[in-house]
C-alpha cells in the first residue's frame, strides 16, 4: 500500500463496508507488484474509546476487516483491540518469522513534558500508525497468512485472550533469548557478503532517517516561529491605516493579505507535521526493525556455527548431526526469507517515501501559488484607475 | 439644559445655527464638496435687553475633529464629550444639534472651558491673526508625526524579526541538501532522484540571501520616512518658538498700555516701585510725568511694531511651512504607495522562485 496522503488514508472506516473499496485508491505501480490489483483484504482502525477498569484506563480501537479470502469464514469482521494486543501480534509474527521484516508499531507512550497519554493528538497519531501497521501486514505475502494475524482480526476479546495464552510461555522465550545472546557473544565467523552489504546499508539508512526526521522537525519549528512573527504585521499595519487618509485603503489591503498568508502558512505547517513527520518517523522505526532482523539472522548463523564447530571437535553422534543439520536448514531458510523480503521492503520504502516527498513538494508549490495570488490582489487594490492598465500589463508580462 | 456653571458660559451663549455646502480644491488639487457649520457666539446677557449681534464663524467638521483630538491629548485624564457621526444614515439627530451639544458640553466643563485653544476655536477668524488656527494645525501635524514615527519604528522591528525567522526556515532546508546527498550514496534506484533533489534544496536555501537583500530596500524606504518625521517635528518646534515670541511681545505690549493708562489717569492698578515711591516720597512733577509718558508712548509704539513683525513672521512661516507640509504629505503618500507596491512585487518574485524550486524538486522525487 502506498502512502496516499491525498486521501484520508488513516481515516475512520465508513459505515457501509462497500464504500471501503473507494477509500483506497489503487495506484499504478511501475514495478508491477501483484498486490496493487489483487488486494483481497481491507482493514481499518478507527473509533478510539477509552475503557475504564478498576486497575487501569486504556484505549480500545475498532478494527474492521472486509475480505474475500477463503481462509476467513465471513467476509466482514469487527473487533475491538488495544495497543497491547497489537504488541502481542507483532511479537508473535517476529517470533515465527525472525528474518522477515515486520512493519514497526508506533512507540509506547513516553512521558514527554506535558503530553498526556490520552491526549487527542497522541491518540490520533497512534491510531493512524496502527492502521498503517495492519495494512502493511495484510500486504505482506507471507505474514498476512499468519494464523495469529487471522485471530487478531476476527476473534472476540475473550477468545483472543485465550489464544494468547497458547503461545510459548514467558520462561521458554527467555531461554531462547539467553541462548541467542550466548551464541552471539562468540561472534560470527564471517557474514556472507550480501548480508555484510545489507548490514552496512541498514546502519547508514538508519542514520539518514534519523537526520531526515530531525531536519524536518527543525523546519516545522522554524516555520512556526516565522508564522508567529508574521502575524505581528497585521496589528501594526492596522494602526498605521488608522493614521492615514489616502494610504488607509492600501494599508488595510496589506493587513488582509497578511492575515490570509498566515492561514496558508498554517496549512503548510499542518501538512508537514501531519504527513511528512509521521512518515519519516515511521521509517526511523523501520530502520530499528531492520537492525533487529539483521541481529536475529546473525544469531541463527552463530547458533549453527557454534553447534557445527562443537560437532567437528567431537566424535560423530547421530543426535548431534541431526541437530546441526536442522540448524543448517534453519539458517538457509532464514537467509532466503530475508533475501526475499529485502527487495520487497526496499520497493515498499521507495514507494512510500517518494509519495510523501512528492506530496510535500506539491504542498509547498501550492503554498507559494496561494501567497502569490494574495500579494497580487493586495497590490491590485493599491492602484488608482489610471495606473492600473499600465501595471496590469507589466504584471502579465513579467509574472 | 446646560448649567451656566463655568466662567465661559456666564459670559457667552453658543449656538451652531446653520449648515452650508461648499466646494473647493483639496490637498491633492481635486474638487471636493464639504459641509461647513456656522458657530454663533453672543454675550450672555445684555443690560439693555436687546440681544447684541452675534460673532460668527464657519467651521468644517474636520475642524471639530481636530479640536477634539487636541483636547483628548492635552487632557488625557478627562472624558472628552463625543462628536456626532460624520455621515448620517438615519438623520435622527441633525448634525447641528450634535455639534452644538459638543461645544456646550466642553464649555460647561470646569477644566476644558478654560482652554485657550477652545476659546480661540469659537472666536478667531483665521485670516486675522495666527493665534488660534495655527496651534491646532500644528498640533495635529505634531500628533500625526509622533504617531507615524512610532508605527514605522514598530513596523521596522517586526520586519527585522520576520526576516530573521524566514532566514532560519530557508537555511535549515540546506540540511536537506546535505542529507539527501549522503543518502543518495547508499541507494541504487533512488540515488539519482535524491541527489538532484538535494541540489534544489541547496538552491532554495541559498536563495534567501538575495530575497532579504531586496527586502532591505523596503526597510530603507521606511527608515527614510522615520527621519522625515523628525524633520516635521523640528518644523513644529520652530513654529512653537515663533508663537511663543509673538505671545511674549503681545503680553509685553499689553502691560505697557496698561501702565500708560494708569499714568495718564493717575490710578495705580499694577504695583510698581515707582508708584510706591511716588506715594511715599511725594508725587512727581508734571514734567517728570510727561517725560515718562512720552517714553512709555515710544516703547508702546516699538512694542506694536514688534508685535506686527512677529505676527507677520508667524503668518509667513505658517504659510510657507504649511505649503511645504502639504507637498510633503503628497510626496509621502506617493512614495509609500510605491514602496508597498514594490514590496508586493518582491514578494511575488520570491513566490515564483519558491514555486520553481519545489516543482523541480517534485520532478526529482518522481524519479526516485
Amino acid at each position: 500500500m502506498t502512502w496516499n496522503t491525498s486521501l484520508a488514508d488513516g481515516s475512520p472506516m465508513p459505515n457501509s463496508p462497500s464504500s471501503l473499496v473507494n477509500q483506497y485508491r489503487l495506484e499504478d505501480d511501475d514495478e508491477g507488484q501483484k498486490d496493487a490489483n489483487t488486494k483481497d483484504i481491507f482493514i481499518a482502525v478507527d473509533n478510539p474509546e477509552s475503557q475504564v477498569t478498576a486497575i487501569e484506563t486504556f484505549i480500545m480501537y475498532r478494527v474492521a476487516t472486509r475480505t474475500t479470502r477463503s481462509e476467513f469464514d465471513s467476509s466482514e469482521y469487527e473487533v475491538r483491540r488495544r495497543y497491547q494486543d497489537f504488541l502481542w501480534l507483532r511479537s508473535r509474527l517476529e517470533d515465527n518469522h525472525p528474518t522477515l521484516i515486520v512493519h514497526p508499531l508506533p512507540e509506547k507512550f513516553v512521558m514527554k513534558g506535558m503530553v498526556e497519554r490520552f491526549n487527542e493528538d497522541f491518540i490520533e497519531t497512534r491510531r493512524k500508525a496502527l492502521h498503517r501497521f495492519l495494512n502493511k501486514i495484510s500486504e505482506h505475502p507471507i505474514l498476512s497468512y499468519s494464523q495469529h494475524f487471522k485471530v487478531f482480526l476476527t476473534a472476540q476479546v475473550s477468545d483472543l485472550a485465550s489464544h494468547k495464552k497458547q503461545g510459548p510461555g514467558f520462561l521458554s522465550r527467555m531461554g531462547e533469548t539467553v541462548r541467542a545472546v550466548a551464541n552471539s557473544v562468540r561472534g560470527l565467523r564471517s557474514r556472507p557478503e550480501e548480508f555484510a552489504v545489507m548490514q552496512e546499508y541498514v546502519e547508514d539508512f538508519s542514520n539518514k532517517m534519523c537526520s531526515m526526521d530531525k531536519v524536518t522537525q527543525r523546519i516545522v519549528k522554524e516555520q512556526r516561529e516565522y508564522l508567529e512573527e508574521l502575524k505581528q504585521y497585521s496589528p501594526t499595519y492596522a494602526q498605521w491605516a488608522d493614521l492615514e487618509e489616502e494610504l488607509a485603503d492600501p494599508l488595510k489591503g496589506v493587513v488582509s493579505c497578511v492575515v490570509q498568508c498566515s492561514k496558508e502558512s498554517e496549512e503548510q505547517i499542518h501538512h508537514l507535521s501531519e504527513v511528512l513527520v509521521p512518515a519519516l518517523h515511521e521509517y526511523v522505526l523501520c530502520a530499528e526493525t531492520l537492525k533487529a532482523v539483521m541481529r536475529r539472522r546473525d544469531n541463527i548463523q552463530a547458533e549453527f556455527e557454534a553447534k557445527n564447530e562443537a560437532l567437528l571437535s567431537r566424535k560423530v553422534d547421530q543426535e548431534a548431526v541431526k541437530e546441526v543439520d536442522g540448524l543448517a536448514d534453519r539458517m538457509e531458510q532464514a537467509n532466503n526469507a530475508l533475501k526475499g523480503d529485502w527487495s520487497r521492503w526496499q520497493h515498499s520504502m521507495r514507494t512510500d517515501l517518494r509519495s510523501v516527498f512528492i506530496s510535500t513538494a506539491e504542498k509547498n508549490v501550492e503554498y507559494y501559488e496561494k501567497v502569490r495570488q494574495r500579494e497580487i490582489s493586495a497590490s491590485d487594490s493599491n492602484f488608482t484607475h489610471t495606473e492600473k492598465t499600465q501595471t496590469e500589463l507589466l504584471f502579465l508580462f513579467f509574472f | 439644559m446646560v448649567e451656566r456653571g463655568t466662567a465661559l458660559l456666564r459670559k457667552v451663549e453658543i449656538n451652531v445655527a446653520e449648515a452650508e455646502k461648499r466646494t473647493g480644491k483639496n490637498t491633492v488639487n481635486m474638487q471636493e464638496t464639504y459641509s461647513v457649520y456656522l458657530i454663533e457666539i453672543r454675550p450672555a446677557e445684555t443690560e439693555g435687553g436687546t440681544p447684541a449681534a452675534p460673532d460668527t464663524l464657519w467651521r468644517r467638521y474636520s475642524d471639530f475633529e481636530l479640536l477634539r483630538t487636541y483636547l483628548l491629548v492635552t487632557y488625557p485624564y478627562i472624558i472628552i464629550p463625543p462628536l456626532p457621526e460624520k455621515r448620517y444614515r438615519l438623520p435622527l439627530i441633525s448634525p447641528l444639534v450634535g455639534l452644538e451639544n459638543f461645544l456646550l458640553r466642553v464649555a460647561s466643563h470646569p477644566v476644558l472651558s478654560n482652554d485657550k485653544i477652545f476659546f480661540l476655536f469659537l472666536t478667531e477668524v483665521s485670516s486675522q491673526t495666527c493665534v488660534a488656527e495655527c496651534p491646532l494645525k500644528i498640533f495635529s501635524l505634531k500628533h500625526y508625526s509622533d504617531e507615524l514615527n512610532s508605527v514605522i519604528s514598530q513596523l521596522l522591528r517586526v520586519r527585522a524579526r520576520v526576516a530573521d525567522r524566514l532566514y532560519g526556515v530557508y537555511k535549515v532546508h540546506g540540511n536537506y541538501g546535505r542529507v539527501f546527498s549522503e543518502w543518495s550514496a547508499i541507494e541504487k534506484e533512488m540515488g539519482d532522484g535524491l541527489q538532484s533533489a538535494g541540489h534544489h534544496m541547496d538552491t532554495y536555501a541559498a536563495s534567501i540571501d538575495d530575497i532579504l537583500e531586496e527586502e532591505e530596500h523596503f526597510a530603507d524606504q521606511l527608515k527614510e520616512y522615520l527621519f522625515y518625521t523628525d524633520a516635521v517635528r523640528s518644523v513644529c518646534r520652530k513654529h512653537e518658538l515663533i508663537q511663543y515670541e509673538l505671545e511674549m511681545a503681545a503680553q509685553d505690549l499689553a502691560q505697557k498700555k496698561q501702565q500708560k493708562e494708569e499714568l495718564a489717569t493717575g490710578t495705580v492698578r499694577i504695583f510698581s516701585l515707582k508708584g510706591m515711591t511716588s506715594k511715599l516720597f511725594g508725587q512727581e512733577s508734571p514734567e517728570q510725568r510727561e517725560s515718562r509718558l512720552a517714553a512709555l508712548e515710544q516703547s508702546i509704539q516699538e512694542g506694536e511694531e514688534t508685535v506686527k513683525e512677529k505676527n507677520t513672521e508667524c503668518k509667513e512661516f505658517m504659510r510657507t511651512a504649511w505649503e511645504d507640509i502639504e507637498r510633503f504629505k503628497e510626496q509621502k503618500d506617493r512614495d509609500l504607495r510605491e514602496a508597498l507596491i514594490s514590496y508586493a512585487i518582491m514578494q511575488i518574485s520570491m513566490c515564483k522562485k519558491g514555486i520553481q524550486v519545489w516543482s523541480n524538486a517534485k520532478e526529482c522525487f518522481s524519479k526516485m
